[in-house]
């Protein structure tokens, strides 16, 4: 069987074990499922900044946090938001912060650029915290799922975990179907350029900026979505959706995926929660409760990658990835 | 605000501003010279402040505990460098951002498995307990002066180290050539371990000095770290000169800050919004000058 | 010598760093239908000059002037999109993608725009058909699909070319294009680059001699930074400041 063949069809199989899951799992399996779901979305749209674009962005939580608080403000107290115009509208704000920030951190190259994109989502953590705009630092909890009726119509119920679990997953595929389109895109292949040469760009005629301004903006709306999702999720926002510490932990997930590639990010992301929920589960060693130190084990992980596994999981097969 | 506050918020900002300086000079340093960007260069401060803690419990005195402390991180710089950094040379950004991330993590944990994860503080040495009167009621703590001085003596010895020692102009040279330090017959190897050494050092002695007033607990590290790159950004990557304004710069915003009261029209932006005026300074520079007030232009 | 009015042209054309002028006070001019060849010792600042011309390095002094418009200043991609185009002296390309994606996204820039998220890039045929045309003229038609990495030295010297043929430049800037080429590469460019002549307005920096005196209309020797004589081929051969810069240097 051909290359392309093999993977279109574990790629079959996959998207089949994925929607008969809520039918045979239990409710805690799905609701980690539907988390995993979540998080690959994240980690895809800050592959497009990564892995696409290769702007290393260590800020990227920022949009991931206030398309939820988006959320929690526009959800009336007691009530329901309406799943068909919140998520947009969480989608429309965190675009327009990408661009503000965009605008901004864009100007700066290299290791400056990792940095301001680091400050600037803590300067939103240190607006959220610390003001009383939204809860300060316990946040606000979101007392309802959104609604998703329409005219009267509801295709499907969010308190329920399965229906949650499918609208997830819904939106997983179609974010997953958008990068591999933009990728072969003008637009795509625009970016792909920028990341390999973009002195070469540059002196082809392309304003660069622009277009990675319109990454950036594009891979916030995405953000956006997955903390929409992750905020109704849990029913609760706080400052620490916005933090470094979700921006360092997403940007391990792409990382350590694989960057540049599909599946990579979607990988990372399973392989980090997995990795997260067994270690949190380690017995007691002698003195020391391996357990609670779970990010001990995790930063040696993540040493050994660096160092010995640049390329993530999905580079281990040793296949290059085509860039045509 | 009167004369004696003024003075006091002034004292403030530049002991702030100078403590600044020395982690975020190691920062530069690291990053200026070996190509490395540090994500765990705040975690070393916090093990400084800890270091000061359970050194000065085991001594009795600060005194001792300090040089104990400098001792003990320099090997442990020695020793980070060897075993992991100097992998890092050949690498991208990339990889210096996973495995510094990692080392974060790794610092983290084993902090909170030695020294646990509580609050705790650190008494000022007897000899700089007292305060200087500024007017009846007004009076300065000595050992916040200290520090100043501490910090201020640290940056004259760095500038004659870097400007006027060979062992600067070895730093300098490696800096702009690897080749050709490594063929006037300087083991490279070894210098980079100096230099990582050395900005592991200032993070930690500043950790270790400013103990006493900020106090140490869990998430000192992360919070520096974050302050650290916005005085980069403002003062330009790789130069000293630039982390010491920007340093300074940031102490003032960030003190007056917190104290002024400043409205437009009928809404209080300050002190409210005191905890963001830092990343705004920080915007502005990069809308005016992208690479830092004295960094080069890329 | 035609009577033109030059398409392109530097007054006065300077750029310092610190203390050392790289160019100094350069004035020349390219018109359509002509090669004209800037030749010069190693560190005379030709590299420099096609730098500054191409928009990559702002000028310390002096003005740049393309038909009759002052484009000083302007950025790199402006100065592309005008109808400048450059090869680079020390191969600068897309070393992943392959020969054709090379050639093709060069092409790609000069749509009005690229901001368009869904159709493949691919489906593009006007654009493809400029990226073969343009690999077909520089004889790399049926090398589209190898990765770039693996050519030859000569052989990605000629994908440079073909990548500032195909944004459909006016004027050529061409830093070099034979350095490293073999005899049979180096006269197959070089009859390109007559055939070229009449549609574009050439700067060509090189150092194979043959190949200038073959095809160049007008000679710029450059030395230190400055011009040192501006002539026909005849007249610079002719030369006794010429060939005493060149003392040994390359044969005439």
């Amino acid at each position: 069987m051909s290359r392309p063949r093999f993977f279109a069809l574990v790629a079959l199989v996959l998207v089949v074990a994925m929607v008969a899951l809520p039918f045979v799992a239990e409710k805690f399996t799905v609701q980690f499922a539907t988390r995993v779901l979540i998080m690959a979305i994240f980690a895809m749209s800050l592959n497009l900044l990564v892995g696409h674009a290769g702007l290393v962005s260590l800020g990227h939580a920022a949009f991931f946090g206030m398309a939820g608080y988006c959320l929690a403000l526009a959800s009336p107290q007691y009530q329901a938001a309406n799943f068909w115009t919140s998520l947009p509208l969480a989608m429309v704000v965190s675009g327009v912060l990408a661009f503000a920030i965009g605008a901004l951190v864009l100007r700066a190259s290299g290791v400056y650029f990792i940095m301001a994109t680091l400050a600037f989502t803590q300067m939103l953590y240190f607006l959220m915290h610390d003001t009383g705009i939204a809860g300060g630092s316990d946040g606000i909890f979101i007392d309802a799922r959104p609604d998703a009726g329409l005219f009267g119509w509801r295709p499907f119920d969010l308190e329920k975990f399965g229906d949650f679990y499918f609208v997830a997953l819904a939106l997983f595929l179609l974010v997953f179907a958008f990068i591999g389109v933009l990728r072969a895109s003008l637009f795509g292949r625009v970016i792909a350029g920028i990341r390999v040469n973009e002195t070469r760009m540059r002196s082809l005629g392309y304003a660069t900026f622009r277009y990675k301004l319109a990454c950036f903006v594009l891979a916030g709306m995405l953000a956006g979505m997955a903390g929409y999702l992750a905020a109704a999720q849990f029913g609760v926002v706080n400052p620490d959706m916005l933090g470094w510490h979700l921006s360092g932990t997403v940007l391990m997930m792409v990382i350590l995926g694989g960057m540049g590639t599909l599946a990579g990010p979607a990988l990372g992301a399973a392989a980090m929660l997995l990795l997260e929920l067994g270690l949190q589960s380690l017995p007691v060693v002698g003195d020391i409760h391996l357990g609670k130190h779970w990010q001990l084990p995790l930063g040696i992980v993540i040493v050994l990658f660096a160092l010995y596994l640049p390329k993530g999981l999905t580079g281990i097969p040793g296949r290059a990835h085509g860039d045509d | 605000m009167d004369l004696a506050t003024f003075l006091i918020q002034l004292l403030n900002a530049v002991q702030y501003g100078l403590l600044l300086f020395l982690i975020a000079g190691g920062l530069t340093l690291i990053f200026g010279i070996m190509g490395i960007i540090n994500l765990a260069h705040g975690s070393f401060y916090m093990v400084g402040a800890y270091l000061a803690w359970s050194l000065s419990m085991h001594f009795g005195s600060l005194w001792l505990a300090i040089p104990a402390g400098i001792v003990l991180s320099v090997l442990l710089g020695m020793a980070i460098e060897w075993l992991l950094i100097r992998r890092l040379y050949r690498l991208g950004h990339l990889q210096q951002v996973l495995l510094t991330y990692g080392l974060i993590l790794i610092v983290e944990e084993l902090r909170s498995i030695i020294w646990g994860d509580d609050v705790h503080s650190v008494p000022v040495p007897a000899l700089l307990s007292g305060s200087i009167a500024l007017t009846d009621t007004l009076s300065y703590p000595v050992y916040r002066l200290w520090i100043s001085a501490f910090c201020l003596v640290f940056a004259v010895l760095l500038y004659f180290l870097i400007q006027r020692t060979r062992v600067g102009m070895m730093i300098r040279a490696g800096a702009t050539n690897r080749e050709m330090v490594q063929s006037l017959g300087i083991d490279i190897d070894w210098l980079y371990r100096f230099v990582f050494a050395l900005g592991v050092a200032l993070a930690a002695l500043a950790g270790m000095i400013a103990a006493p007033v900020s106090s140490v607990f869990p998430g000192m590290g992360n919070q520096v770290l974050i302050i650290c790159f916005v005085v980069v950004i403002i003062g330009g990557i790789g130069s000293v000169k630039g982390a010491l304004v920007g340093a300074l710069l940031i102490g003032l915003v960030d003190t007056f800050g917190k104290v002024v009261e400043f409205k437009i029209g009928g809404l209080r932006l300050l002190p409210e919004l005191a905890g963001m005026s830092v990343y705004l300074l920080m915007a502005v520079v990069l809308l005016w000058r992208p690479a830092g007030l004295f960094g080069k232009p890329a | 010598m035609a009577m033109t009015e030059a398409i392109l042209q530097t007054r006065a054309l300077s750029r310092h760093f610190g203390g050392l002028a790289a160019v100094a006070e350069v004035s020349l001019a390219c018109h359509m239908g002509q090669v004209h060849a800037v030749i010069g010792p190693n560190g005379a600042g030709k590299s420099t000059l096609v730098n500054l011309l191409a928009g990559e390095l702002a000028a310390s002094a002096g003005r740049v002037l393309f038909d009759g418009r002052d484009i000083t200043g302007l950025a790199a991609e402006r100065i592309s999109q005008l109808g400048i185009a450059r090869s680079y002296q020390k191969t600068n390309l897309f070393l992943p993608f392959s020969v054709f994606e090379n050639c093709r996204l060069a092409a790609q820039s000069r749509l009005p725009s690229s901001m368009h998220f869904f159709r493949r890039a691919r489906v593009h045929e006007d654009v493809n058909a400029v990226a073969r045309r343009a690999l077909r003229q520089t004889g790399l038609a049926g090398r589209e699909d190898m990765a770039v990495s693996a050519l030859s030295h000569g052989e990605q010297r000629q994908v440079e070319i073909a990548m500032a043929l195909a944004t459909r430049p006016r004027v050529l800037l061409l830093d070099e294009p034979l350095a490293g080429m073999g005899a049979e590469e180096s006269s197959r460019i070089v009859a390109l680059l007559q055939g070229l002549k009449a549609d574009h307005a050439v700067l060509l920096v090189e150092h194979d001699m043959d190949a200038v005196f073959a095809i160049a209309d007008t000679l710029t020797v450059m030395v230190n930074g400055c011009v040192l004589e501006t002539g026909t081929p005849a007249q610079i051969r002719a030369s006794r400041a010429v060939q005493e810069a060149y003392l040994g240097e390359t044969h005439v």
